[in-house]
Parts: structure tokens; sequence; C-alpha cells
């Protein structure tokens, strides 16, 4: 039996032992990980609780990243509760496995500290690793904060382990702004913790001797297209309805709200900007200082990426003139994600919003203050003209001549 | 696997039950008594692109279950420690079994799938002398 760990009230985190304590007190029986820059710490402190008696599992140290996620699918279809932690080339080492574990319906959790990815090396951190799995059937949180990223991590095993759901699960949080800055975090008791997020039960387990189950079949044209629909429909259908669940009941427990769309001072705005990770927090700050001015500024941040809440986010965006999209990573060769994603949303609304894009802060560059003030204003001057007054995407805090496209 | 099914009537993940029913003491149970679900390789015929085939010949062979133990595939049936035959079912046509089969002359051989096996038997190789 593993021994309790005393929590102080607020505890001083960073968001790496944010979400190691989290992975500690819902007692994960198997981590296989190799560590990588910046999320090393996540299972690095994890392994630390084990060897000193607060865990009760088992930690399985691998040769790469492809290995430790395979060692995750294997250990989470024996039924077991399993996770592990990666960045940039570990989690692009990792992806080919990321499908076998979303295909297999296995309710892995995943902490990705992002990071940017080479060539150029580089350890800081950018969206490029969480805009790569974005496709790999997989459920995507993202943090804002270290606080966040502890009640995330949390819930993401509450999430994904529902028996209706039984799908892997990435948090995501920001590398070394989030995940080495540590901050105040609001702790859960161990026992209160763990029976929030319950004891794993089983579905399927391949080690069920009396009804064991094959893993990893091959289907071709005659059924894959089957199991692949069946997964997309489990991904539109069932995961927001649980993860609302699960937010109910973990602001009922701590009082902590968590939305699907994390809209801040949307209700009557003419401007918005959407972004994700850290930025969030650094984009609202802004915002405050405009409505004190007089500018009716509003943000909205991505709290899950996949399934994506296109309806949820029409409904936020409805009335907005004005709207910038903040991409983390490069495109390269077309305008970022979320201004693709954001522009489905609007497409059939009645709302006709001006929109452009901003490419910033790739390999950890900083977004600062007068960064987004001066988006602020880009979008201010196109609410008023109607129209977009600058080209549809521009490079933010980069050396050099002026970047802009389309 | 059931024909026709929807996109919505299989079990999540793709997996397949070997068993229709839960089962106990499946270790001594014999696999044809066993309650193996359609989506298990038991009831299909998956040796179809075996090219070349063992054949059995019980006059030699000192049941020491060599073939048995070493069978990648299950697929050297025996009973009560005798050898019984080859499931053709199943086998792929590897030559294992004949490899580590230590009878002299040999207790199974490979041979072109279309051989005929009777023609086979009666041809069988004779014993061979040790060279001094």
């Amino acid at each position: 039996m593993a021994d309790k760990m005393d929590l102080l009230e607020v505890e001083v985190w960073d968001g790496n032992m944010a979400a190691s304590q989290a992975f500690r007190q819902v007692q994960i029986d198997v981590v296989a990980a190799y560590p990588i820059t910046p999320s090393t710490p996540v299972v690095e402190n994890y392994a630390g609780f084990l060897a000193d008696g607060y865990v009760d599992g088992e930690y399985v140290m691998v040769e790469s990243e492809h290995a430790a996620m395979s060692g995750c699918v294997g250990a989470s279809a024996a039924g077991g509760r399993v996770a592990t932690a990666t960045s940039s080339q570990g989690f692009a080492l990792m992806t080919e496995v990321l499908y076998q574990a979303s295909g297999m319906r296995l309710p892995i959790v995943l902490e990705v500290v992002n990071r940017a990815l080479a060539a150029p090396l580089n350890v800081n951190g950018d969206h490029s690793d969480m805009y790569l799995g974005r496709d790999s059937g997989w459920i995507q949180l993202d943090t804002f904060s270290p606080q966040e990223a502890y009640d995330l991590t949390l819930m993401a095993f509450k999430i994904g382990e529902d028996h209706n759901v039984r799908l892997p699960v990435m948090v995501h949080q920001d590398g070394f702004i989030c995940s080495h800055t540590a901050q105040g975090v609001k702790t859960i008791d161990d026992d209160v913790a763990y029976n929030f997020v319950g004891e794993f039960q089983p579905f399927n387990a391949m080690l069920d001797f009396e009804k064991p189950a094959s893993y990893g079949v091959q289907t071709e044209e005659d059924w894959h297209f089957e199991h692949k629909a069946r997964q997309h429909n489990d991904l539109m259908t069932k995961v927001f309805p649980q993860i609302q669940s699960v937010f109910d009941g973990f602001e009922k427990l701590t009082g902590r709200k968590y939305r699907i769309v994390e809209e801040y001072d949307m209700e009557d705005a003419d401007v918005a900007i959407v972004a994700m990770g850290t930025s969030v927090e650094s984009v609202r700050i802004i915002a405050n200082e405009l409505r004190e001015k007089g500018v009716k500024a509003g943000v909205v941040g991505i709290r899950v990426l996949r399934p994506f809440p296109l309806t949820e986010l029409a409904k936020v965006f409805s009335g907005v003139k004005a709207i910038a999209t903040l991409d983390r990573s490069s495109p390269n060769g077309t305008v970022g994600m979320l201004f693709n994603e954001i522009s489905g949303v609007l497409i059939n609304t009645n709302d006709n919003p001006i929109m452009n894009n901003y490419i910033y802060g790739l390999g950890g560059r900083d977004l600062t203050m007068d960064h987004i003030r001066s988006i602020y204003d880009d979008l201010i001057v196109n609410a008023e003209a109607g129209a977009l007054q600058q080209p549809l995407q521009q490079f933010i805090g980069l050396r050099g001549p002026k970047l802009s496209f389309y | 696997m059931a024909e026709n099914n929807g996109w919505d009537q299989f079990d999540a993940g793709a997996i397949l039950f070997s068993f229709n029913d839960k089962v106990d003491n499946i270790a001594t149970t014999h696999a044809e008594d066993r309650p193996y679900s359609k989506s298990n390789s038991y009831t299909a015929s998956v040796g179809d692109w075996r090219v070349a085939k063992p054949i059995f010949n019980k006059d030699f062979c000192i049941d020491c279950q060599f073939c048995w133990i070493y069978c990648p595939d299950i697929s050297i049936l025996s009973r009560d420690k005798k050898m019984v035959g080859v499931d053709y079912d199943h086998c792929k046509g590897c030559g294992i079994c004949v490899e580590v089969c230590p009878t002299n002359p040999k207790s199974l051989l490979m041979f072109n799938e279309l051989a005929d096996e009777e023609t086979e038997l009666a041809a069988w190789p004779e014993k061979e002398s040790k060279e001094k």
C-alpha cells in the first residue's frame, strides 16, 4: 500500500511537478517512460515518488519514446491505469504508436510539455508537437498554467477511462513557461483526489483469462472504414458530455471552474484574440487593459483542441467584428491551424467577422505585452473598417523585415 | 465476424474475443472442446498460402514431442503425448518440425504442397547409415 503525502493547501509547484503529483495521486499502474526536455521532471519526480513508497505501481524504463508509448499500449490493453510524458522529438517518435493507442481505444494519459520540433534543434516551448498530434484520434486538453496542468491531468484520467469514451488523452502545457515556472498551486488531498478520479475499471482487458481479447487486429477495405468511423463518432458524440460532467464534478469538489471553451469577456466583444497555452493569460491582461479604455476586447482560450468544439465556438463568436488567431507553430506553407479551424467555425454562420492570423513564439520566442497590444490595434482598425486592413498572415516578434502573406 | 455489421455494431477498438462464453481451465481443455468464437482463427483455414507441407510418417515417430513444442502455430496435433498428425488448416509450412525431428529417417519431411500423402509415405527414405 502506497504512503500518503501531506500536502499544504497551496504548494509552490511548476507545471512538471503539478503533473507528477497528479500522476502520483491517481496511483497509476504502469508508467513506461523515456524522459526528454522539458518534460523530464514529470517522470523523474514520479520515479522518485515510486522509489520513496508513495506509489504502488511499475515504472518501466525503455529505449525510446516509440518503446515508451508501446509499453503504455501493452499495459493499457492488459488492463491497467497507464500514463507517460514527452515533448517534441520524443512526441514525434511516438506518433506511430499514438494512432495505435487511440485506434485500440486505450485510455492512456500523455502529458505533453510542448516544445519546438527540429531542425534547427530547440528545447524551448512552442506548439509544434501539439499540432502534430491533432489528427491522432486522442483527446487533447490544453492548459495555461501549473494549476491547470495539475487539475486537467487529474481530470484527464476520469475523462478518458470512462467506459463510454475509452480514448487516450493528451494534457498539454507550455515548455518552460509553464513546465519550469513555479506558482502557487491549490492542492487536493490524496484521498479526495483519488476518490474523485476513482479506481481504475478494466474494460475488455487482454489479461482477463476468463474472456481474453485480441488487440491490434488487421482490417482492410472490408472493415477499416467502419472502425475509424466508430472512433470518430465516439470522439464527436461521447467526449464532450463526459468532459462537461467531469468539469462539473471538479467544480463541485474544488470550486475551480473549467469550460470546454474558455471565453473571457466575450459576451459583448467587438474584437477577440484566440490563443492557446500560457499566451491566453497574457492576452487576458491586455484585454483587461483595453476594457479600461472602453474597447470591447475579448479572449478565447482553446481548452479542448480535440475533439474540436465547433458549435460551441460559433456561439461564443456571435457578434464579434474582428478576430485574430494566434498560432505558435510554423504552418509551413499555409495559414495557421487556428485560423483554419476558426474560419470553419464561422463559415456557415450569419456572422462575418474580419479574420487574420499571427504566427508567434516559435522556439520559445517571447510574446510581449506590446505584441499583444499591436494585435488588438490591428483588430480595432479592421473592426472599424469592416475589412481586412493588413495582410492576412503576419509574423510577430521576428527579426528582420516584416514578414506577412496573403 | 458477423456479416453486414454497421460501424456502430463493433466492439470499440477493433478488439476480438477468442471465445463466445467465459472460459475457465482453458489450459486443460482440448482445442476442439473450447467455445471458440467465429473471429478466432481456430475455426478458419489460414494455411492456404503454404507452398510446402510436412507429411508425418508414424512408423518412425518416437513421440518425443519436439515438433509439438517447436511448432510456432500450434499445428502439430498431439494427444496424451502421442503424435497424431498435422493441422493443415493452420500449418504455414515453415518446416521447423522437420528440422527438429530426431529420428532416422525423419518422421516428418517437407513435400510440395500438391504432393500425394500415400505416394510419399510409400516412397519414404531408408534409414541413413552413419559414416565410420
